[in-house]
């Protein structure tokens, strides 16, 4: 039992769900308690999603406590294959299901025999996996299951199509900007003249499910959702798969030289089609982006050396981090992430480009971190963001979990060149402005405000005086905290009562030898 | 009376397959309300990721609630509850000070059968701190219900009146045999002690005191209290009357095991239903109500504006959170057509009152009585709306956009339960928030496209 306030990723159902309702003519069945089937409004109300969600529940009451499901779960399921039509149901538990002990299985096994749809059951544990390895888990279970029924009736053509196709793997519903860096993905692949077998699992149909193996290669945005699909194809069917994000400049040179090898290693030898995408690479970098050059401008010189904190999903957070250090010589102050599943990944990823790492999914310790830290800003999720309102530190959000403010109408993608433009605003936008900065510096600040202290810790008990709270006054308004934190530090040290101003730049000296 | 209305009120009850929200959301207003309470929500990652995403933006306000975060240990009993619970009380303890904490119960508490009424009198004693317990799980009830719940627990809390049953009795032939001392006469008219029952931001609760005030009535209490300290006093002779419609068990509770009298009446929902309820309550304290036809006409008359754009419009309750009996007796008598109530749960007995006021009211605007749905599906209701092109849908928020992208404008009906609707004063916001979508649509009229769906 631990106490919890806020959680970084949702419970497995909440996965189950996202694949369920990204594809095409599926529908989830939960075997919930009333009030659990808040899935529907996150979508209906985040993604502002014009249909119907495709998630209805099998209500679990007192009754069916007493008694078991009995008939409730399969004539739930044979209603929902008469009224609409899927091509598939997917039976979802809920942790209050999974600890009743229902035999679930046995439901989907009757209910399959009698409907159109196919129907099976999402195999995900409730007190083992979290959202998102419930959904990684259920896209493989889904595409197994099409793959290996096709593969039963020998119809099985395995051919690879005849132009360098690919598949790209883990674009969802409630996905951090998944629509937006699908676009710009369609865009590059045109332009490096590759075809797109299927996109799964949003707007994908499970009845194309057998064609997957059509396409040359498959690429998996995100780590978090798709690699274990990927895996799979590859073990089964020999697909190569890069798992590369396509985020910033130099990751995206590399994982476009990465599909260059694997179209070169699968076209025929004796054709001459030999792809070389340098010259695309080079032009996208220094033209077509604006970020290398932005990075390169004087106004981001300011940016040199400003300290910064990242938190998030694996994908993203190891990105950033890595734009920040390589692409724009921001230092990053701790990288970290939620997704404890994979920290292994993703210390190997960051290793060499911050000074500590924090793997948690506890945001108070990334609260307590960010205020030790006092970096220049954050780049973090919505939790991140306001713990950055409460220190008085800017915040770009840069990962899940999101408000309805992260899902943009406008073209935001965080993938592609097109999102390393992006990606530079928002890194820029969250400092305070360069030469702004800098003016506040020499002429102390736009406002005298009274000084109101929002620090995390409870400070209690040292006293400034009139003097030195005036003096502290004058201190522009970003820099006061630090300041006013560092004196206290300082004289709790000294085992000093009250602070004057003479204590206030003892604290300076101090802190500058 | 109830009689009455079971024949020509007929409720229907379909499969339950609706969508609300958890009865746990009841914390997102109750915290707020009593201001030194703690509420620990004991369940699992579900009611977490539930209230984090509800509650929004609260949760970052340091809100003075938590999950009791139940690990795979807890599930199968290989973990101690009392010595997990009891860690984490002392650690609310420490960081809040509460005055109380209140454990909700979830379904997963439920379904362990972990025995939170009886570790709480243990813990008890043993922390200090007050505990109550109450099971606002997903498996017996329906979102406000989970107030309904909490409410019924602190009953309990309720401190004896100050004065024995002897004593009381004789207030009692007192009032009925004119009164003892003139000067507390003044204001108020002798009478028992009237607590009212049901959560409303102080302000309303304090209109409402005052519009009993009007009548010299005074209200000695309220549950809950903007503290729990200042539970209302409760036992036999006391009288009580509920604000809400969703409030059975906590109206149960008063009469079985407070000895509580019940006065049963309307809801103090729209003019007419705060008339109403008002009139109920004046004649138990043998008091003639003052001006009240009046006050009902003139808060009419200021609502003209409004009247106007609903007029002859359809309403359908698509039902989530019990206030929609209350809610469509208000808007018929405001000229709209309700094709359909949904509700939740209906308790004829504690709705008695309501259900004839809308009797009434069907009488006395000339329209056919709503049909009634008790455990509503939605995917039926879906169809209903289809054909019924009803002009507003009242709907929960997994609904309104796809509605809406089909050309039917919505409500959310959330917004009913944490807008500000009760008494005189507030009946023109009930109907700022029924007349909004209808006054975007005529703004949006002339771009003439109202269905953005592909066939």
């Amino acid at each position: 039992m631990k106490l919890a306030y806020w959680m970084y990723a949702g419970p497995a159902h909440i996965g189950t769900l996202r694949v369920a309702s990204s594809f095409k003519n599926v529908h989830a069945i939960m075997h919930a308690p009333l009030g659990d089937d808040y899935f529907n409004v996150m979508r209906s109300m985040l993604e502002r999603e014009r249909d119907f969600t495709a998630a209805t529940a099998s209500i679990v009451d007192r009754h069916v406590l007493a008694r078991g499901s009995q008939e409730r779960v399969v004539d739930n399921i044979l209603r929902k294959d008469k009224e609409e039509h899927p091509d598939l149901i997917i039976l979802t538990p809920t942790c209050t299901s999974s600890i009743l002990q229902e035999d679930l299985q046995n439901f989907v096994n009757r209910a399959s025999i009698i409907s159109a749809s196919d129907v099976i059951f999402a195999d995900v544990d409730h007190y083992q996996v979290n959202e998102i390895q419930a959904a990684d888990r259920t896209l493989e279970q889904v595409v197994r299951y099409y793959l290996d029924r096709c593969h039963r009736q020998e119809k099985w053509d395995q051919s690879l199509t005849d132009a360098p196709s690919v598949n790209i793997i883990g674009i969802f519903t409630l996905g951090f900007h998944n629509q937006h860096d699908c676009r710009e993905l369609r865009r590059l692949l045109r332009d490096l003249d590759i075809e797109i077998n299927q996109i799964i699992p949003e707007g994908g149909s499970v009845e194309d499910l057998q064609n997957l193996p059509k396409a040359w290669f498959n690429l998996i945005p995100y780590r978090e959702v798709g690699l274990m699909t990927a895996v799979y194809l590859n073990k089964e069917y020999g697909m190569p798969y890069i798992s590369i994000a396509p985020m910033g400049a130099v990751d995206m040179a590399e994982w476009i030289r990465q599909i260059q090898k694997n179209v070169n290693t699968l076209t025929l030898s004796s054709s001459n089609k030999r792809v070389d995408y340098e010259p695309y690479i080079d032009g996208q970098t220094r033209f077509v982006s604006q970020a290398a050059w932005f990075s390169r401008s004087i106004d981001c010189q300011n940016l040199t050396g400003k300290e910064t904190v990242v938190f998030g999903d694996t994908t993203h957070a190891a990105s950033i981090t890595k734009i920040l250090v390589r692409e724009m010589g921001i230092r990053v102050s701790c990288a970290g992430t939620y997704c404890k599943h994979d920290a292994e990944w993703f210390k190997e990823q960051i290793q060499g480009f911050c000074d500590e790492i924090l793997i948690t999914d506890d945001h108070a310790e990334v609260g307590d971190m960010i205020a030790h830290m006092e970096p220049s800003a954050i780049f973090g999720t919505q939790m991140e963001r306001h713990i950055g309102k409460r220190l008085d530190i800017p915040c770009g959000v840069i990962s899940a979990p999101v408000h309805i403010q992260n899902f943009p109408l406008g073209y935001r993608p965080f993938l592609g060149y097109e999102g390393t433009n992006q990606i530079a605003d928002l890194i820029y936008n969250s400092f305070a402005l360069g030469m702004e900065d800098h003016l506040l510096d020499i002429f102390g600040g736009h406002d005298t405000k009274e000084i109101i202290s929002k620090s995390l810790s409870t400070d209690i008990g040292l006293i400034w005086n009139p003097e030195s709270r005036l003096e502290l006054s004058k201190i522009p308004r970003f820099a006061r905290e630090k300041v006013e934190r560092n004196t206290e530090k300082f004289a709790r040290q000294k085992g000093i009562e009250t602070i004057t101003v003479e204590v206030m730049y003892a604290a300076k000296e101090a802190l500058n030898t | 009376m109830s009689l009455k209305i079971d024949e020509t009120l007929i409720v229907e009850c379909e499969t339950g397959n609706y969508h609300t929200f958890c009865p746990i959301s009841c914390v997102s207003w109750l915290y707020q309300k009593i201001e030194d309470s703690f509420f620990l929500v004991v369940g699992t990652k579900t009611c977490g990721y539930f209230l984090q995403n509800a509650l929004g933006v609260m949760i970052f306000a340091e809100p003075r609630y938590a999950m009791a975060e139940l690990e795979e240990g807890d599930i199968s009993a290989q973990l101690n509850d009392y010595e997990g619970l009891k860690k984490l009380c002392i650690r609310i303890r420490k960081d809040r000070d509460p005055s109380v904490i209140i454990w909700i119960g979830t379904c997963t508490t439920e379904i362990i059968k972990m025995d939170l009424e009886g570790m709480a009198p243990k813990l008890e004693w043993e922390i200090g701190i007050p505990i109550l317990v109450a099971r606002a799980n997903g498996l017996d009830y329906a979102f406000t219900q989970g107030e309904d719940t909490v409410l019924a627990a602190m009953a309990h809390r309720c401190p004896e009146p100050e004065f024995s049953v002897r004593e009381r009795k004789e207030t009692i032939q007192n009032f009925f045999f004119h009164s003892r001392k003139k000067e507390e006469l003044g204001e108020y008219a002798n009478h028992p002690s009237l607590v009212l029952f049901g959560s409303l931001p102080s302000n309303v609760a304090s209109q409402l005191n005052l519009e009993l005030k009007r009548q010299s009535i005074k209200v000695s209490g309220w549950l809950p209290a903007q503290k729990y300290t200042d539970l209302p006093s409760l036992g036999d002779g006391v009288y009580v009357c509920g604000v809400h419609p969703f409030l059975s068990r906590t109206a149960t509770t008063l009469i079985r095991r407070e000895k509580c009298q019940l006065i049963a009446a309307p809801f103090p929902i729209g003019p007419d239903g705060t008339r109403a309820w008002i009139e109920k309550i004046c004649p138990v304290f043998g008091v003639e109500p003052q001006g009240l036809e009046e006050r009902e006409e003139r808060i009419w008359e200021s609502l003209k504006d409004y009247l106007d754009l609903v007029h002859g419009k359809s309403v359908f309750f698509m039902g989530d959170n019990l206030l929609e009996v209350s809610l469509a007796r208000f808007l018929i008598r405001c000229g709209m057509i309700v094709h359909e109530i949904g509700i939740p749960y209906m308790d004829k007995r504690y709705q008695t009152a309501e259900l004839s006021l809308l009797q009434d009211t069907c009488i006395k605007m000339c329209v056919p009585i709503p049909r009634i749905v008790e455990k509503p599906d939605n995917s039926n209701q879906i169809r209903r709306i289809r054909e019924l092109q009803p002009d507003l849908a009242i709907t929960g928020m997994a609904h309104a956009n796809p509605l809406e992208a089909r050309g039917i404008s919505t409500k959310w009906s959330v917004e009913f339960t944490f807008a500000q609707i009760h008494g005189f004063a507030n009946a023109r916001d009930v109907l700022e928030l029924v007349t909004r979508p209808l006054r975007r649509q005529k703004s949006l009229e002339d771009l003439g496209r109202t269905t953005l769906v592909r066939k």
